[in-house]
């Protein structure tokens, strides 16, 4: 058997006192579009944190490609696309200015950016038909833009694995089905994705399978079996399909 | 002309102005991350914090800047912990830790007899800049700008998104620790201009000013140190002919000049956009 994309094994996260992830295990192979699927507060940010080696697990491992997640960043493997809420809208960059952003890791240290770099940015904004808006500051773009705009930036970073934090809050259709056809071929060409959404309607479309969370993986398996009614009320304590 | 150039035929003019430029560049590259960060509150505490380095290392004959760097980086690790270990929030935790080194200082300075004056360090006194005075500025602030124009893209990716900045390998934590430290650095260069008391202004005003200026951080960070240059250099020559205080002065152009962004900027500014929008009106109703 090949070596998961991303192992996560037993992890237990605590902030303080709060338990955030208890003793949680999920294997993820390469090509895979994955779905996490919880409740506010279920570990979903955690859990992304713990991949990329942000927040350090109190017990358990975490093993990207065989490897501590600190060597897939070194190597600037590793995509985030983060929540809207996490980012400041009004902050004076433009669009290219962000994607940019995802050459860094393969740049010098004062980051001045090569044709090679240059290039692979103006790859990535036509590739999420966004080469139009590059010049816009990123707050003047509409909801789905801005997301397109961080997806942008992990294909111009060349990452081998995305962590996507809520894509589709707050996305007009056609960006959603912009970036549901992108992370597809990106999976086709080998990419691992990881989705945290609470959009459950989007999940069969989108991914290859789904995991459903609440502090440790309840449930991991298609997106079928794992959205069925029951399963749900288990995540989330009601059924969430039918309130809508 | 004769304006403009009899301050110059003094020397302590030509010295004050050499120091105050300088400052006035740095603080302004400075302040353009500050502002987009939020650390202005963090900017307001360094750089009174660093007090009581400066009057130790006056003591004990050490270069200011090393004082300073050591008081900043106690108060940033003292604050650290009053935040998390105890229910205080963040804000009220820099104000502790602030206004009681501040205070540790200017014990130091009642105790501490001296032939110059270490009030000037609070208030600044800018018209006494010695030589030494001013090559310690002029090595400090050479330091302070170079770092922070090499390591821009670093620092502006760490302002703009630090969960990246930690995803492609850097290191969010260092690269705060860095921007404190030239913090540090940059309190005591503009120490000499305005004194502890006003730094916290050259470190906020311009940066902001720009900010309302542009959408683009590279334009920032060429628009607020040329109108800190001319701010601090405009605010001497009025303290020069007015006889008022001239640090003092300095900040208040910046404030002025802030005001006046503030309310006609065509993109940000509250009457320049109504402005923008009553002539595009006019515009349309003309075709």
């Amino acid at each position: 058997m090949s070596t998961p994309a991303i192992a996560v094994e037993n992890v237990t996260v605590h902030y303080g006192e709060v338990l955030a992830l208890d003793s949680a295990s999920l294997s993820l192979e390469h090509s895979r579009i994955c779905g996490l699927v919880g409740m506010n507060g279920s570990g979903k940010s955690t859990l992304f944190k713990v991949i990329m080696g942000m927040v350090k697990p109190d017990s358990g491992k975490v093993l990207i490609n065989g490897q501590p997640p600190v060597k897939m960043r070194k190597d600037a493997g590793i995509g985030y696309v983060p929540q809207s809420e996490d980012v400041d809208w009004a902050f004076p960059l433009s669009v290219r200015d962000v994607v940019m952003m995802g050459r860094y890791g393969h740049l010098g240290f004062t980051r001045r950016p090569h044709k090679v770099d240059r290039d692979a940015v103006e790859h990535a904004l036509e590739r999420v038909e966004l080469i139009e808006y590059a010049d816009r500051q990123i707050g003047q773009l509409s909801g789905g833009q801005k997301k397109r705009a961080f997806v942008a930036r992990g294909i111009a970073q060349g990452a081998t694995m995305m962590l996507l934090d809520e894509p589709f809050a707050g996305v007009d259709k056609r960006s959603e089905a912009t970036i549901t056809r992108l992370l597809r071929e990106l999976a086709d060409n080998g990419a691992t994705i990881l989705i945290s959404t609470h959009d459950l309607h989007a999940l069969p479309q989108l991914c290859d399978e789904a995991v459903l969370l609440m502090r440790k993986v309840l449930m991991h398996g298609s997106p079928d079996t794992v959205l069925q009614p029951e399963n749900l009320a288990m995540a989330f304590g009601l059924d969430v399909m039918n309130r809508g | 002309m004769e304006f403009l150039l009899e301050p110059l035929s003094y020397d302590f003019m030509v010295r004050a102005l050499a120091t105050t430029a300088i400052a006035a560049v740095v603080c302004a590259v400075l302040s353009c991350w500050l502002v987009l960060i939020g650390w202005s509150l963090m900017g307001d505490a360094v750089s009174h914090a660093v007090l009581p380095g400066v009057v130790i290392a006056y003591i004990v004959g050490a270069p200011f800047a090393l004082g300073a760097l050591v008081f900043a980086l106690i108060a940033v690790t003292l604050i650290g912990v009053v935040r998390n270990t105890s229910r205080v929030k963040e804000d009220a935790a820099i104000g502790i830790v602030f206004t009681s080194l501040f205070a540790l200082g200017l014990v130091l300075i009642s105790v501490t007899p001296s032939q110059t004056d270490l009030n000037h360090i609070i208030f600044g006194n800018l018209l006494g800049v010695s030589v030494p005075d001013l090559i310690q500025v002029v090595v400090l602030g050479v330091v302070a700008f170079a770092i922070l124009i090499l390591k821009r893209r670093d620092l502006t990716l760490y302002a703009f998104d630090p969960t990246h900045a930690h995803a492609i390998g850097l290191s969010p934590r260092r690269l705060g620790a860095l921007l404190l430290g030239l913090l540090a650095l940059t309190s005591v260069v503009a120490l000499q201009t305005v004194g502890v008391v006003l730094v916290v202004a050259m470190l906020i005003i311009p940066g902001a000013t720009a900010y309302l200026l542009t959408d683009r951080f590279s334009r920032m960070l060429v628009i607020a140190p040329v109108i800190s240059v001319v701010c601090s250099v405009a605010g001497i020559y009025l303290s020069y002919y007015l006889d008022t205080a001239s640090g003092a002065m300095v900040v208040l152009t910046q404030g002025v000049v802030f005001a006046v962004v503030y309310l006609f900027s065509p993109r940000q500014g509250l009457i320049g956009t109504r402005l923008a929008k009553a002539r595009r009106k006019r515009a349309v109703a003309a075709v």
